[in-house]
């Protein structure tokens, strides 16, 4: 007789023989493309806004200081936006060369928010031209309004992107009648409330990235000793931004999750590493599974049922109600999303003491520790985003549309030579990575040396030419 | 026309306007590249700089507008595509990433070294990607991509339409930019420079028509379909094309930069259109057919909803910044 242990055992064994060879490959490009685009994106979103708020101040109290911050990060946004336009491109084309199951199936109920995210960035891509190349070449209070556009389109652009994304998780507008995708109905996947939820997270992600790591970077010049107007203007302004979204993120993430457990239970449960169904269900910090058991956790009682359920008594769905082949890695998927708690968490802390202490008179920017601390923001926030994409994108596995269409069917027919493609990306990206790095201390150096205008350098320094 | 051909021209507009304008941008690589030492080549390159960089972001967009609506109004065609022309949409795509990074990185670098190594790059990924482009339009000219995905990864692109096609978009990208550059620095009254960019531009010219001429033969047999069109229905595009180019070349030799570039884009976008012409009604060249290959029709109303928007939306602020970019002021360093 067949034991249901063995059954499992075999069941597990045929699909892990059954997956394709470029699948691992194939994810591991996407994550690693998405996760280096996701930045890029987040400067996209926020900086055009920022920018604009100092420009303007600039502009009506005839600040020459903010109006020297906003040129400089203007030039910065023409070098992030530049390589952001190409990486994001990268994705354009690997939707299609990695998952032409998921295109070809599902590309006429997924495409159209990508339309409207394609005409969101061509206007950005035009007023980014328009601006940059405006300074001095328009009349200032015309080509201070050249920003807003890039601001607003934005926005827009990441709502459709996130749109998808939502839709891979809560699939919806179209019917499948024998496994034929039939009654498709593409408005009812850009416009619904989950999208909505889903794009309000990222959105106030993306200023927390942008505005700590632009406020960071001032922080560190204070440390270094440079106390100036400049430093404490291009800290605070970026830094306003940054302690909003930190402090509305925690109520935008909660709301977002009201209803995980019948939308995604697997996701849930191993967001909570919820090994079985417990009520109440304890809140588990930190902790892995192993062998079925979990080690390592901190279990703080019913407070996982409070914050998950919404209740005192009701339970988090455990794994053990979904079938093992229904189930993520459940590991990566709890600490990536404990990562993102715990880091979001430590920044609203961090800002609500910063403005506390501000007002009974007291500044922070003045403690070294705190300087420290808001250099570090940046990066935190960063890392914090990538875990919450990690968690919700390896947590929604083995499903790429949930429910719908599994991983392995969305794949393309590649072999595991797709192990090649993603170690050149990687030194691409590295390359890229170090590029910008490079390029843009230097550019930092020279305006701290008064360069203002920064020429190319094309030709050889004029008196070598003499010679 | 039916909704299904209405997307499919929205789309190949998306093709022929990148073709035009993505495709000047990209032609400025080979000036930039073969521009001389660094000493003899600086006042090109900043030209180059100046002339592409309000721009290449927008025009870039052409090639996003052209894949969303391939895979949201055609997806199984878009999936068949992509499976099969892999390997030189990757290296198309290595290509777009290397130029856009390189060129914004060379514009702030610190140093002559840094400049020069990101001007390599940039120079030689400009050249590089239209051509794997072109090998991309050739193997669906052609008939070289099954709509099971399941083609050959190398022959499909490797074959006499594909790399004609790769060398001739090369070319038309380069006699494209060259005009461009030659009426840029005309306009900045910088003679020296005119001349040596017109003198160039004649040469790639020439040497672009030649190309264009010798691939006849082959591509007709090559590609029968493709043939046909271009003999028959597109004829009239043809002739259009070789007349602009050849009004091209007599105004760059009568030093009338400003109307060449009119005639120049003319004759790029009447022989991107040509293609368009002769292989309809496919999709994908003998295998199928534009109304066959499209997806559910309340998305390509949707689809239609967003081309509209764009018109409204995306081709004023376009106009607006392609204008401004021709303006006495934008054109001072």
């Amino acid at each position: 007789m067949l034991s249901p242990a063995l059954v499992d055992t075999v069941q597990s064994l045929v699909a892990t023989a059954a997956e394709p060879a470029g699948l691992m490959p194939a994810r591991q490009q996407m994550a690693l493309s998405l996760g280096w685009h996701i930045i890029l994106a987040c400067f996209g979103v926020a900086f055009p806004a920022i920018i604009f708020v100092m420009h303007l101040r600039g502009i009506r109290r005839e600040d020459p200081v903010a109006l020297e911050l906003a040129r400089r990060w203007a030039k910065v946004s023409a070098v992030l936006f530049a390589i952001g336009a190409v990486s994001g491109t990268v994705l354009s084309f690997e939707m299609g060369l990695l998952w032409p199951g998921l295109m070809g199936t599902y590309g006429d109920v997924l495409g159209l928010p990508f339309a409207f995210e394609g005409l969101a960035f061509f206007v950005e891509a035009i007023f980014l031209g328009i601006y940059l190349y405006g300074w001095g070449r328009m009349p200032a209070r015309r080509h201070v309004l050249m920003v807003l556009p890039m601001a607003v389109t934005g926005i827009i652009g990441a709502y459709c992107v996130v749109a998808v994304n939502a839709w891979m998780n809560v699939p919806r507008g179209f019917r499948l009648v024998d496994g034929e995708v039939t009654d498709v109905q593409p408005w009812t996947v850009l416009f619904n409330q989950h999208a909505f939820l889903q794009f309000a997270h990222m959105w106030v992600g993306a200023y927390m990235v942008v505005g700590f790591s632009i406020a960071g970077v001032y922080a560190v010049g204070m440390l270094r000793g440079r106390r100036d107007r400049h430093h404490r203007l291009g800290f605070i302004v970026p830094f306003v931004f940054a302690s909003v979204a930190a402090l509305t993120q925690p109520f935008v993430g909660h709301v977002l999750g009201f209803g995980l457990d019948e939308r995604q239970p697997a996701k849930l449960a191993a967001f909570e590493l919820a090994e079985t169904t417990e009520s109440p269900s304890p809140l588990r910090l930190g902790g892995v599974i192993v062998d079925g058991e979990v080690r390592g956790a901190i279990d703080i009682p019913v407070l996982g049922s409070l914050i998950a359920m919404n209740s005192p008594t009701a339970p988090v769905p455990g794994l053990d109600t979904i079938p093992e082949d229904e189930q993520p890695p459940v590991n990566l998927t709890h600490l990536a999303f404990q990562t993102m708690i715990g880091i979001g968490t430590l920044l609203a802390a961090g800002v609500a003491w910063f403005w506390f202490q501000r007002r009974r008179g007291r500044d922070l920017l003045e403690r070294r520790w705190f300087l420290r601390a808001a250099a570090a923001a940046g990066p935190l926030a960063a890392i914090a985003l990538e875990s919450g994409w990690i968690a919700t994108e390896v947590g929604r596995q083995p499903w790429i549309v949930h429910g719908v269409m599994r991983t392995p069917e969305a794949v393309g027919d590649h072999t595991s030579a797709l192990w090649w493609l993603l170690g050149i990306s990687t030194v691409i990206y590295a390359a890229m990575t170090a590029g910008a790095v490079v390029v843009l201390r230097s550019m930092a150096r020279r305006w701290r040396a008064g360069e203002s205008d920064l020429p190319s350098p094309y030709a050889p320094p004029v008196e070598e030419v003499r010679q | 026309m039916s909704l299904e051909v209405g997307v499919a021209a929205a789309m190949f507009v998306g093709v022929i306007a990148y073709a035009v304008l993505g495709g000047a941008d990209f032609g400025s690589g080979f000036f930039d590249l073969t521009a001389g030492d660094s000493r003899r080549g600086a006042e090109l390159r900043t030209l180059v700089d100046h002339s592409i960089g309000p721009v290449w972001e927008a025009n870039h967009v052409w090639l996003i507008y052209v894949l969303v609506i391939w895979w949201t109004g055609f997806p199984e065609s878009f999936a068949a595509a992509m499976s099969t022309l892999v390997l030189p949409l990757l290296l198309a795509l290595l290509g777009i990433v290397l130029r856009g990074a390189s060129f914004a990185f060379r514009k702030y670098s610190a140093t002559l070294g840094q400049a020069r190594l990101f001007g390599v790059v940039f120079a030689v990924s400009s050249i590089l990607t239209p051509f794997f482009l072109g090998t991309v339009a050739g193997a669906i000219a052609s008939g070289r991509v099954p709509l099971d995905g399941a083609g050959d990864r190398w022959s499909s692109w490797l074959n006499p339409t594909s790399l004609f096609g790769g060398v001739i978009a090369v070319g038309t990208c380069a006699f494209l930019a060259g005009v461009f550059l030659t009426a840029d620095a005309d306009r900045s009254h910088r003679q020296r420079l005119t001349e040596d960019l017109r003198t160039r531009t004649l040469v790639v010219g020439l040497a672009t028509g030649a190309v264009v001429f010798a691939a006849l033969v082959p591509i007709l047999e090559d590609a029968p379909v493709l043939g046909e069109g271009l003999t028959g229905r597109a004829a009239p595009l043809v002739v259009l094309s070789a007349v602009a180019g050849c009004a091209t070349l007599l105004l760059l030799v009568r030093r009338r930069f400003r109307a060449a570039r009119w005639t120049a884009v003319t004759a790029v976008a009447s022989v991107v259109s040509g293609w368009g012409v002769a292989q309809y009604p496919w999709l994908l060249v003998d295998e199928v057919t534009i109304v066959d290959a499209a997806g559910a029709s309340a998305t390509l109303w949707g689809l239609v909803v967003a081309v509209g928007l764009a018109v409204v939306v995306v081709v004023p602020p376009l106009a607006y910044l392609l204008r401004l970019t021709q303006t006495e002021e934008w054109t001072r360093h």
